[in-house]
């Protein structure tokens, strides 16, 4: 009993493998082994791939897929009309990228592969910080780069709002220029830990599920084993929801951010 | 957590293939199919927004050859009411100077006959006057054997004819 409770590891469903063999893949003598989170990171793009394409047939009268798709590009355009103006259409390219890369990789993560008891089963690229982090870099330096490139230096009175007193101007540029740096780091966070607390969430609960019913002789175990069943089937819906609302913050935020430098002040 | 304990062995690649994918998705997709899509769009709101505008247009020219239709009307029955105005003015006064023409030979006529039946009775007037008078002569002569003359007979018939 003891040993077979130690092999769950809640954990164990965020460790990255090289697959096929790649282990020893360098570039430039860094690594870069083809592991199992660059596989469903993979998997995300031709999915998505393969469903903005379905979207492509041009129809005056769009069918259902190619509605689904211009719903989602509409919400982007949408987004971004709404919080930078005029001047963010131009980044829905890059706001539908992440977006949709997000929602993907998140939705993804969350299948129960049946396969799962042979080794096999689904990787959320998007519980590793070095990937939203590499995201949230992303888009901060998009800010950094507009922002400079509009406004050159102007873009510091980005952190002295309007009105504020001549005395308080070093005090609040101090404050307005850490909240600015936290960003890229809150950004990439929240989405790292809104999932990985989820798939913590359901593991624990399956772990539960497991001892119950091999603690079916206490009398009390399956009984726990049925109560921790039902509240994954509820979590599993919230986790669904939780993906897609990371995704929508992550693009908010990210669009919030980039009308900060479109728009300053 | 393997987050980050594999941090050192795993960071290279995880950057590496995000780039790589991310790249393509932000390329291929984002750039290219995203913009197509948003076109075919933008395509249709202008296409619904051609046709209520043609529909627009369609329903205010309607509008307008209706309002012309209307003018052209009045202005027809307007005529047709001048034209019957005019025709009823034109018989009323042709009737009325036929009514003047015929009153006139009529008044004429009556002015004829008044006179010709004036002269009538004035020369019967005479001739009873005449016939009065020698008649009185001849009166005068056999009943009481005097000779009057006409002139005096005459003048005394005229006499007894004015005095009743």
């Amino acid at each position: 009993m003891a040993g077979q409770e130690a092999k769950v590891d809640p954990m164990h469903q965020f460790a990255i493998e090289p697959l096929f063999g790649s282990k020893h893949w360098e570039l430039a003598g860094y690594n870069i082994a083809f592991t199992n989170s660059a596989l469903w990171m993979a998997i995300a793009a031709v999915a998505l791939w393969i469903f903005v394409a379905g979207g492509m047939k041009r129809q005056l009268v769009p069918g259902r897929w190619q509605m689904a798709v211009e719903t989602f590009t509409g919400f982007i355009d949408n987004l971004l009309a709404a919080n930078v103006g005029p001047a963010g259409r131009k980044y829905v390219p890059y706001i539908f990228s992440i977006f949709m890369f997000i929602l993907f990789a998140n939705l993804l993560g969350l299948i129960p592969l049946p396969l799962g008891m042979v080794g096999v089963h689904a990787f959320t690229a998007t519980s590793h910080f070095t990937v939203t982090g590499v995201l949230a870099i992303m888009s901060f330096a998009i800010v950094l780069v507009v922002g400079f490139w509009k406004h050159k230096l102007h873009f510091f009175s980005l952190f002295v709002p309007h009105g504020t007193p001549l005395v308080m101007i070093p005090l609040i540029f101090c404050i307005e220029l850490v909240s600015f740096l936290v960003r890229p780091f809150s950004l990439g966070l929240r989405l790292f830990v809104a999932m990985m607390a989820g798939h913590v969430l359901l593991e624990v609960l399956s772990s539960f599920v497991i001892d119950g019913i091999h603690a079916a002789s206490s009398g009390i175990g399956p009984v726990v084993a049925v109560l921790s069943f039902a509240l994954m089937v509820a979590i599993c819906a919230l986790e669904i929801l939780v993906a897609a609302i990371q995704a929508y913050v992550f693009a908010l935020l990210a669009s919030l951010y980039i009308n900060d430098a479109e728009n300053l002040h | 957590m393997p987050q980050i304990a594999q941090l050192a062995e795993t960071y290279s690649s995880q950057i590496f293939w995000l780039l790589v994918i991310f790249g393509f998705v932000f390329l291929v997709i984002g750039r290219g199919m995203v913009p197509k899509v948003m076109g075919t769009v933008e395509l249709r709101d202008a296409q619904i927004a051609g046709d209520l505008a043609a529909a627009e247009a369609a329903r205010s020219q309607a509008d307008q050859e209706e309002l012309a239709w209307r003018e052209r009307e009045n202005a027809n029955r307007a005529e047709a009411q001048a034209l019957i105005a005019k025709a009823k003015a034109e018989a009323a006064a042709a009737s009325e100077k036929k009514f003047a023409a015929a009153q006139k030979r009529i008044d004429k006529r009556l002015d004829e006959a008044d006179a010709a039946i004036a002269a009538s009775r004035d020369s019967a007037l005479a001739e009873i006057e005449g016939v009065a008078g020698e008649a009185a002569q001849d009166i005068a002569f056999k009943l009481a054997g005097v000779k009057v003359t006409a002139a005096a007979a005459k003048s005394a018939v005229k006499d007894a004819l004015t005095h009743g």
